[in-house]
């Protein structure tokens, strides 16, 4: 810290630290991706119904897919913390055989093309499937075509994010904090909740939100596992597309929702919490 | 209170085996260099490390008995630590920091810091209870992480290098509270440490640690006056060499030769302190019968003293004064001879 700053040469006295200056090439292609990013939700603007946009919003059919994909949003981050937070712990702190397969397994979903997940777990869960015909023959519990079947689905394709953050929150700990509290008396479950907790808190945020960001935009494995019901299964993204088919005004109006809750998050939690510049505390 | 411990543990390639009894109410002060097993054993000590072979026991209660299959978690011991860099919780105050213990062991909020605050009150940081970790000084850490781990009323107390973390002007101020606030807790005290000065500060008893072998122990006025390691005598800051005796006269391993006084036979250590020693530029003629020719290979400048390192079949560091070094214009790589007188050089058995 005390020997980044040599005697700098009198020829770039005049650059100030904070201000460097890119190429002018990588300046265009820079400047070309905000473009890209942006473009669609101009075009998206640009073709609003904006006459209409007041009573389309407040129609039954869109508070309800609004409500559903919160809800299902919500219940799949919190879903995916309180497994994916003990996942992240034991593929972070306990090494055993085969911890790579694991991980990579655990992680799999989040490569995956929506729709197979949406199908494979339609062979596992559903009605005939590997362990959903006991479900359904034991407890008469069925998940597909289901909010709760939503709910799995989402989990199922979120929870990576989360078990990726927190598992590299965990990591770079200084697991001597957590040392010091075993020394002082503290079990394991309380040196976690009062040391190992607050120091992965940041993670743990960034992680949940980006599995909700997921969750709330999952949109292949839900119509494949769970079907399209308005109240029951419709949420936002399928409603959207359906529309789109019949109603393209609808369709644009419920989009701009979806983005104006999504982009009101990340704006919300920026830098702080989604490695905008600065190291996580740990 | 006694501990009583025969530890033992292996670590990759490096092997701990050492034996530790402290008697009611001892400060021990563990000394050794970097890499001689101190965090080891101090970890095996706090439970935070379980050891292969051997025993611990407090008071005649196991902690770590691997052979009865006795491991007694560091959470259950009745052992304090104090770290290093202190270790303080970040996201709590320090008045939570010195009720975490007591919380953990499942006293109520307002009971557990209404202790904290007492304890606070005893290392003189009452008016720095709501006060963060980052937000206090050096010593001011230390004392909150003395008082966290006393108000679990440990019956022995770890302090891992209690000062190293300092800086050298608030040393010695630090060192003498912590004196002060040790002195007030009646369990067994262990300081890990590689500053002499600690030791001699705040211990009774030393034990050398090197290599994982405890190479010597007991008062640390009787270890410096007799080294038996070129750790202890550097720390002391004498010359330690080792040879054999026959005849009067002492042969090193390197075919040096050293005359001290009185008879001397079999493997001995000679101790030969820098200050008795002369230099020359030429052979020197008179009574002393200890002259060994050597290299300068270094000179240290102090205020009023001038260390000289030299090589030769006697190695040796000699303090002369800077009068000296000036009257023989001495340059890296001069040779001289060194001269002691007999009656100047210790010696007793390996």
């Amino acid at each position: 810290m005390t020997e980044t700053a040599p005697a700098r040469p009198v020829a770039v006295r005049h650059r100030r630290v904070g201000q460097e200056r890119l190429p002018v090439a990588a300046m265009i292609l820079a400047g070309t991706a905000i473009a890209f990013f942006a473009l669609p939700f101009l075009g998206l603007l640009w073709r609003a119904p904006w006459g209409d946009a007041w009573s389309i919003l407040t129609s039954d059919s869109a508070l309800t897919a609004l409500r559903l994909s919160l809800w299902c949003s919500l219940w799949a981050t919190g879903a995916a913390a309180l497994f994916g937070v003990p996942l992240a712990w034991l593929l972070a702190r306990v090494s055993f055989p085969g911890r790579g397969l694991v991980r990579a397994l655990c992680t799999l979903s989040m490569v995956l093309p929506p729709v197979v997940a949406g199908v494979a777990l339609f062979y596992a869960l559903g009605r005939r499937g590997l362990v959903g015909q006991y479900l359904d023959r034991w407890f008469g519990f069925t998940l597909p075509f289901t909010t709760t079947g939503v709910i799995v689905a989402q989990t199922f394709v979120a929870m990576p994010f989360l078990v990726l953050t927190v598992e590299s929150a965990l990591r770079q700990l200084d697991t001597r904090f957590e040392d010091a509290a075993r020394t002082l008396g503290a079990s394991r479950w309380y040196v976690f909740r009062r040391v190992t907790l607050p120091a992965i808190r940041p993670g743990l945020i960034a992680g949940a939100v980006l599995a909700w960001a997921r969750a709330l935009g999952e949109f292949g494995a839900t119509i494949t596992f769970a079907g399209n019901f308005p109240g029951r299964t419709q949420t936002m993204p399928l409603a959207i597309y359906l529309t789109n088919e019949g109603n393209p005004d609808e369709a644009v109006v419920l989009s701009l929702v979806l983005i104006a809750v999504s982009f009101g998050v990340l704006v919300a939690l920026r830098d702080r919490f989604l490695g905008g510049g600065h190291p996580p505390t740990t | 209170m006694t501990l009583d411990a025969r530890i033992v543990r292996t670590v990759g390639t490096f092997r701990l085996d050492v034996d530790i009894t402290a008697a009611p109410g001892e400060t021990i002060a563990v000394l050794g260099p970097n890499g001689s097993g101190k965090s080891t054993l101090f970890r095996c000590l706090a439970g935070l490390l379980p050891i292969d072979d051997g025993r611990i026991a407090l008071d005649g209660d196991p902690l770590d008995d691997p052979a009865a299959d006795v491991f007694i978690r560091p959470e259950r011991r009745p052992v304090a630590v104090v770290f290093q860099d202190y270790l303080l919780f970040p996201n709590m105050s320090a008045l939570e920091n010195v009720a975490f213990g007591l919380r953990a062991r499942g006293l109520a909020r307002t009971d557990a810091q209404t202790q904290a605050r007492t304890w606070l009150q005893r290392v003189d940081l009452a008016d720095h209870a709501d006060h963060r970790p980052g937000t206090l000084s050096g010593g001011q850490a230390q004392r909150v992480a003395l008082a966290r781990a006393l108000a679990t009323d440990p019956r022995l107390l770890l302090l891992d290098e209690p000062l190293a973390a300092l800086d050298a002007g608030t040393r010695a101020d630090v060192r003498r509270d912590l004196r002060t606030h040790l002195s007030g807790f009646d369990g067994l005290r262990l300081i890990v440490t590689h500053d002499p000065v600690d030791a001699y500060a705040l211990a009774d008893h030393v034990i050398i640690l090197e290599r994982g072998q405890v190479v010597q122990s007991g008062a640390l006025a009787d270890v410096t006056a007799r080294p038996r390691s070129r750790y202890v005598a550097d720390l002391v800051g004498v010359n330690l060499l080792a040879g054999t005796g026959h005849d009067g006269e002492i042969t090193t391993s390197a075919g040096g030769r050293i005359v001290p006084v009185g008879p001397v036979h079999g493997p001995v250590f000679a101790v030969v302190p820098p200050r008795s020693i002369a230099l020359y530029r030429a052979p020197p003629t008179g009574s002393p019968r200890n002259e060994w020719p050597g290299t300068i290979t270094g000179i240290d400048r102090h205020r009023d003293i001038v260390r000289i390192q030299l090589a030769g079949r006697v190695p040796l560091v000699a303090e002369i004064t800077p009068a000296a070094l000036d009257a023989l214009d001495l340059q890296l790589g001069d040779a001289v001879w060194a001269v002691a007188k007999a009656t100047d050089i210790a010696t007793y058995p390996r």
